[in-house]
């Protein structure tokens, strides 16, 4: 199954920092999305683009997950060679994440 | 004053204008906010004042100003930007100008200024948060320093009867927790809930992406009425809880899911989102759906300020030389390639000094690279290079070598394109709170 068939994300940038929200539809999915959604997985997905760490931040109140990914944007807005600027399409394509079916 | 409506005029600085128009008209507010300056908008507008002292401020200020300054002060709605962008001072005398032209009496205009400290940190030698390294690094290319002022300055303007108040560099939510704190009379030390209206703030600065903008996705997230998107409206009662909502008739929605990407949207930790005013907590924010389109939000929670404010430093960085072409039909993506490829042994035969380069195929791998993109074949793509050079001129021989294609490269290659610029980029550094000083002169009329 694809992320994208139980959550939504939106991606936000800061400098040379990206950061990718990770939102369960159902927040009873939540524990689901914590379990499978690592920073290392994402980290690994994304492995053409990031070039620093992976750092997840979890607000289960809201059923979230918050990736914070350094040295992801070519040196950011403002000087990166990169056709996204801001790398807004970066949400995008974690939806594409390989997850397990829900049982 | 029970509670307090507070309206989003604009989430960047290009962003559209009717719908602020139509908040001021019905959206029964008191404030019209409007966040207009970007990492990268300050850095142009600073460019703009070297060139033109009476320059500097957004582009669009006048067409805003004509659209909403009538209503705003026919219903006492006051107004508050960032606008003034590098030029406080020349964007409220451009607003004076405006007022007196449309025949408006009665009106203080309040310029915040003092978020300029160039000149400070020449003696500073502060840290570059990005790099590691001393600010003095980059002395020579230095264009602009704008330190994050917070909000009370703009509590200063309103307790002393501004209409509209103009800033520069200013942190975003800071728009918005001014109001609140003038019309509440919260101290500044009131850390929950400054932490509070800061998550209220959040919520709003970004204007239509809390009501459907940035959101929708066919099929999985639908939006209604995107073409005229409303922009967000927050109503907040005297202890810090609020709802987000709009005006019932505009386009978009505002949902449990809206209000939630919006929440975690540009935050790093949740717990410790840094602002001039307070450490604000998101951690424990929590939204209900009180009716359709009217969300309230509790939970949001602050700590003490730290000692230091954020500065945004504008230097001259390189310069970014770029050329497309466009290759369709069939074999379009090898095509396509194949010119990528002779623009490379071209830069190389003709000793283009460059420090870093990029060859996409817009449609097919240019966003996110070879692996993620791999196993597609588009009917058309289009090849882009673009490289970092020292000077102008290696910039321009980058699209030249791409634009040579025309006659000397693949088949049908199709609408090339060229540039190259300048580059003034951003790094951050923190200031010591006790350097800056903001100040507030006012025109009136």
């Amino acid at each position: 199954m694809k992320l994208r068939e139980i959550a939504h994300s939106r991606t936000g940038d800061k400098g040379n920092t990206s950061n990718i929200s990770v939102i369960a539809y159902d927040p009873a999915n939540y524990a689901f999305l914590e379990k499978h959604v690592t920073a290392k997985r994402v980290k690994d997905f994304f492995s053409d683009i990031v070039e620093g760490d992976v750092v997840r931040y979890e607000l289960p109140k809201i059923g979230a997950l918050n990736f914070v990914m350094y040295k992801a944007l070519g040196g950011g807005v403002t000087r990166t060679l990169a056709l996204d600027i801001h790398g807004k399409s970066l949400s995008s394509a974690l939806m594409n994440l390989d997850i397990p079916d829900l049982k | 004053m029970k509670k307090l409506r507070i309206g989003s005029g604009a989430g960047y600085s290009g962003d559209r204008i009717e719908p602020a128009a139509e908040l001021a008209a019905k959206g029964d507010i008191q404030y019209l906010c409007f966040e207009c300056l970007a990492e990268r908008t300050i850095a142009i507008a600073q460019q703009a004042k070297l060139e033109d002292p009476n320059a500097g401020y957004d582009a669009l200020l006048t067409a805003r100003m004509e659209a909403v300054l009538g209503i705003c002060k026919q219903k006492n709605i006051k107004i508050i930007t960032n606008m003034g962008a590098a030029n406080p001072a020349a964007g409220a005398l451009k607003i004076k100008e405006i007022a007196q032209k449309m025949g408006i009496k009665g009106l203080k205009i309040a310029a915040v200024s003092g978020d300029d400290v160039l000149e400070i940190i020449k003696k500073q030698d502060l840290i570059i948060e990005e790099t590691g390294e001393k600010l003095s690094t980059i002395q020579d290319k230095m264009v602009s320093a704008n330190a994050y002022l917070g909000a009370e300055p703009i509590v200063e303007a309103l307790r002393n009867g501004a209409n509209v108040v103009i800033t520069g560099r200013i942190s975003d939510p800071a728009l918005f927790v001014a109001p609140i704190i003038h019309e509440f009379g919260w101290s500044m030390d009131d850390w929950t809930r400054l932490g509070k209206a800061t998550v209220m703030g959040h919520l709003l600065e970004c204007a239509g992406q809390v009501t459907g903008g940035y959101y929708a996705d066919p099929g999985f997230k639908d939006v209604p009425g995107l073409g005229r998107l409303g922009f967000p409206i927050a109503e907040i009662q005297k202890d810090g809880s609020f709802i987000i909502t709009k005006v019932p008739e505009a386009g978009g929605n505002v949902t449990l899911d809206t209000c939630k990407e919006q929440l975690v949207y540009e935050i790093h930790d949740p717990a410790a989102y840094i602002t001039p005013d307070v450490v604000a907590d998101f951690s424990g924010v929590e939204f209900s759906l009180v009716e359709k389109d009217k969300v309230a939000v509790t939970g949001g929670a602050g700590r003490q300020k730290t000692e230091f404010l954020k500065v945004s430093v504008g230097y001259v960085d390189s310069y970014i030389g770029e050329g497309q072409i466009s290759y369709a039909g069939p074999g379009a993506a090898n095509r396509g390639q194949l010119a990528l490829d002779i623009v490379a042994e071209r830069l190389k035969l003709m000793g283009v000094q460059y420090q870093e380069i990029r060859f996409d195929l817009i449609g097919l791998n240019s966003l996110h690279g070879a692996a993620l993109s791999s196993g597609h074949e588009p009917y058309e793509v289009r090849a882009r290079v673009a490289g970092r050079t020292q000077n102008m001129k290696e910039a321009v021989r980058i699209g030249n070598e791409v634009e040579t294609l025309y006659t000397n490269g693949p088949a049908g290659g199709a609408g090339a394109w060229k540039s190259a610029r300048e580059v003034v980029a951003i790094v951050s550094a923190l200031i010591p709170r006790n350097l800056v000083k903001a100040n507030v002169h006012y025109e009136v009329i």
